[in-house]
């Protein structure tokens, strides 16, 4: 079995429907003499699992990463949505839990995926165990030429995964395989195939059929908001939808959180946070007062619980690059610092965890998911003004103008609270505009978002190297208190900070060109022409 | 790629049935093997149920219109394929004379060695089953083979045959093939063959130790139309080709230290 053309086949029966089976075989037989090759290679039992990371950079990138398990370890191959091999790579073992790309062991797979998935983990999202039999289909001179190779599949979602526990049968695939030499033969025995009653093309791949029978679509996470909301919905009920999906982004992370497989589940779970806690300030007017009141506080303590292991993971993200700025100080003389991190890490995770797995954090999601779902789903007259595009339409014009004028007031000699204001308004702004992005034109939303990511980076340089000099220095006093720190890494720590301080300095001479593009004459154009739209009522 | 030859300047002395059992051997100790079935007879084709038949015919795969890798079939069995015989390649001395697009610039005994090289990325072992007689191919398969597979009758000629060709092979230049016979269609009941069997695997080096016995159910394989290892794996011939294959991947035993 050398050439290894597929023409791949479903039957349309289930998978306990013996019938249509019998039929591809009855097809076959018109031109074949068809027999059972109990020795064929690849025939017994097939496991295997595609992995991809849980926001499924490698489906977004275009690529499918299989892991075929043999006897002893395996093999990973990458290919293309369309089934064009890419990389192939030997494993010595299953993968036990989810691992980093990084953790892979040197290969061709490695390379290509580790930009693309880095710092996210690689979890399998289907396993198949399939059990395959083949049978030969032969010509008058009883010379085998062509296949067909029959394979019965199980699909399991595994824990860890949105659908995690579902069990599905497939129904059974077919796929013809070539013989060397023998095109023709192959192609005739498809031809029957496709004839046969109950059998038809195989549309999708293995992959996609099975998350389709477990319910799942591929890329069905983001982080995103993508809130179904319409500009005339009346505004709570808009304003529900967007806290429900955001409570259910938050929710979904949970469980990575608690596994601690990547550290990406905590930054999305506090984006999730962070953003529910800003929409709760700034469109919480049509929130019933005394909910807006208890979840603003309920939300606060959520954020400052994560606080602590963000950080520390951040800096710890960013060691190695960090590391590789030293020009006085080598590298090996801030390992003291990383071994340091790591045990905070360790230990606030742990904390973390604890209180995720707490009785306040359970009522927070149980309660708050209910009180959303009565104001989304409340049956009776209610009001229906405000709609949910003048809602959008007054809070962005309010935020924009806030920001307008904060920023012109800021001059070379206000202190870095001034800027540090003015980053927590422009996050508001452009939380409002995510929110609120199926009612904006696409055109003019995206021109306001590039001029606001813009000055969002600046500011955002800025502040992160205000705070992470900060922290240096605190780091450095409680390594000293547990006399954790030798000379050496207290010198490097020093040269970290100074260079966290030109980089501060570089991000505020930047400052006054990007706000002044963002909040100029151009800049306010743009904004109007956004704003404009939506009062036209644009859906 | 490692190129096996079997050859014999006799017919009928085991050549095919020895190329078609080492070839599936090979393929089923997981090695990518082809079978060239060189012989316009199309024994080594018709055991494997093949049309001894080539698109172009012999004059294409010499003269480099088509190429090897187009003409081969793949086998009942897996990793091995075969590249089938056709009834041109009786004139084949006289393509192999004539320059043709891919021989152009090659010596005319040098020109199958040259077919193969393409064929190195895909396979590890290539079994060449040669016509018998003693011609411009043989003397290709003979500058092209890693190891010359000579199956011998216990007969007093053959031992001559085996002296001149070892004198032959030993007088060329640069790349020289190993020659490994082994005693074929050996008849247990007949003195002389034990005789000269016993004597000869003393006397010379590179002779196996393992012989062929003549039974009927290596010539069965032309009524099962398959390798007797195949249909018969347990059987005392399946066993004696499975002790040759296993010998003839040792070095052969003068090579070995004292």
């Amino acid at each position: 079995m050398t050439a290894a053309s597929l023409r791949e086949f479903v039957a349309d029966t289930p998978a306990e429907d013996d019938s249509t089976l019998a039929a591809a075989h009855s097809a076959l037989s018109q031109a074949f003499t068809v027999t059972e090759e109990p020795g064929a290679p690849g025939r017994g039992t097939r496991r295997r699992a595609w992995l991809d990371t849980f926001d499924w950079r490698l489906y977004e990138a275009g690529l499918t990463l299989e892991f075929e398990q043999a006897r002893r370890g395996g093999r990973l191959l990458l290919s293309k949505a369309d089934g064009t091999p890419q990389a192939e790579q030997s494993v010595t073992r299953w993968p036990r839990r989810p691992g980093l790309a990084e953790d892979l062991p040197d290969g061709p797979v490695r390379d290509r995926i580790l930009v693309l998935t880095s710092p996210r983990a690689l979890l399998p999202i289907v396993k198949a165990v399939s059990t395959v039999s083949v049978t030969r289909l032969l010509n008058a001179d009883g010379k085998t030429v062509a296949r067909l190779v029959t394979e019965r599949v199980t699909v399991t979602a595994p824990p860890g995964n949105t659908a995690a526990g579902t069990t599905a049968e497939l129904p059974p695939r077919l796929a013809v395989t070539e013989v060397r030499g023998y095109p023709g033969q192959a192609r005739r025995a498809a031809a029957l195939l496709a004839g046969a009653a109950g059998v038809s093309h195989a549309s999708q791949g293995l992959f996609t059929a099975a998350l389709t029978a477990l319910g799942r679509h591929p890329a069905d996470y983001t982080s995103g908001v993508d809130a179904e909301i319409t500009a005339a919905m009346p505004a709570p009920v808009a304003v529900a939808r967007l806290l429900l999906r955001l409570l259910d982004t938050l929710e979904l992370n949970v469980p990575g959180v608690l596994r601690d497989i990547d550290t990406e589940f905590l930054h999305d779970l506090r984006v999730a946070v962070r953003r529910t806690r800003s929409a709760i300030k700034l469109l919480g007017q049509v929130l019933p007062a005394d909910l807006a009141e208890h979840y603003k506080t309920e939300f606060k303590w959520l954020g400052d619980l994560t606080t602590p292991t963000r950080d520390l993971d951040v800096h710890l993200l960013g060691f190695d690059a960090m590391t590789e700025q030293l020009v006085a100080a080598s590298p090996a003389d801030l390992e003291p610092l990383r071994a340091f991190l790591a045990r905070r890490r360790a230990r606030e995770f742990r904390r973390l965890a604890a209180a995720l797995r707490g009785p306040r954090f359970r009522a927070i999601i149980q309660d708050w998911r209910k009180a959303l779902l009565e104001l989304r789903d409340v049956d009776g007259p209610r009001r229906r003004r405000p709609t949910a595009a003048e809602l959008a339409l007054s809070t962005t014009g309010r935020s924009f103008r806030r920001i307008v004028a904060h920023g012109t007031a800021i001059t070379p000699a206000s202190p870095p609270e001034s800027l540090h204001d003015l980053r927590k308004r422009a996050k508001e702004l452009r939380y409002l505009l995510e929110f609120f992005a199926p009612l904006h034109d696409p055109v003019a939303y995206r021109k306001v978002v590039s001029d606001l990511k813009q000055l969002q980076d600046c500011l955002g340089e800025f502040q992160d190297n205000e705070v992470q000099r900060h922290e240096i220095s605190a780091l450095a006093d409680a390594m000293l208190a547990e006399h954790a720190a030798p000379a050496a890494t207290l010198l490097a720590m020093g040269e970290i900070a100074a260079n966290l301080a030109v980089g501060q300095a570089e991000a505020r001479a930047e400052f006054a060109a990007r706000f002044g593009r963002f909040a100029g004459p151009a800049g306010r154009e743009r904004v109007r022409v956004l704003l404009a739209n939506e009062t036209q009522g644009r859906r | 790629m490692k190129i096996f030859a079997t050859y014999n300047i006799k017919g009928g002395v085991g050549k095919t049935t020895a190329a078609v059992n080492l070839a599936y051997l090979s393929a089923a100790d997981g090695h990518r093997t082809l079978l060239w079935d060189l012989d316009p007879q199309g024994a080594a084709s018709f055991l494997f149920r093949i049309k001894p038949r080539v698109k172009g015919g012999g004059k294409a795969l010499i003269r480099g219109t088509k190429a090897l890798d187009d003409a081969i079939k793949g086998t009942d069995f897996d990793r091995l394929d075969l590249l089938p015989a056709d009834f041109t390649y009786r004139n084949m001395d006289l393509l192999l004379d004539t320059a043709g697009k891919a021989g152009a610039g090659t010596r005319p005994t040098r020109k199958l060695a040259r077919l193969l090289k393409p064929l190195a990325a895909e396979y590890d072992h290539v079994f060449l089953d040669c016509p018998p007689s003693i011609s411009l191919v043989s003397e290709n398969v003979m500058h092209a083979a890693d190891v010359l597979l000579v199956p011998l009758i216990p007969t007093t000629l053959s031992v001559r045959t085996l002296d001149q060709l070892t004198e032959f092979v030993d007088g060329f230049n640069g790349h020289r093939p190993q020659v490994r016979a082994f005693f074929s269609m050996v008849d247990r009941r007949k003195k002389l063959h034990l005789e000269i069997t016993r004597d000869l695997q003393a006397e010379r080096p590179g002779v196996a130790a393992t012989p062929i016995p003549a039974l009927s159910m290596i010539e069965r394989m032309s009524v099962e139309r398959a390798p007797v290892s195949a249909f018969a794996p347990g059987s005392v011939a399946a066993r004696a080709y499975r002790a040759l294959w296993s010998e003839l991947q040792q070095p052969p035993k003068e090579l070995l230290p004292l």
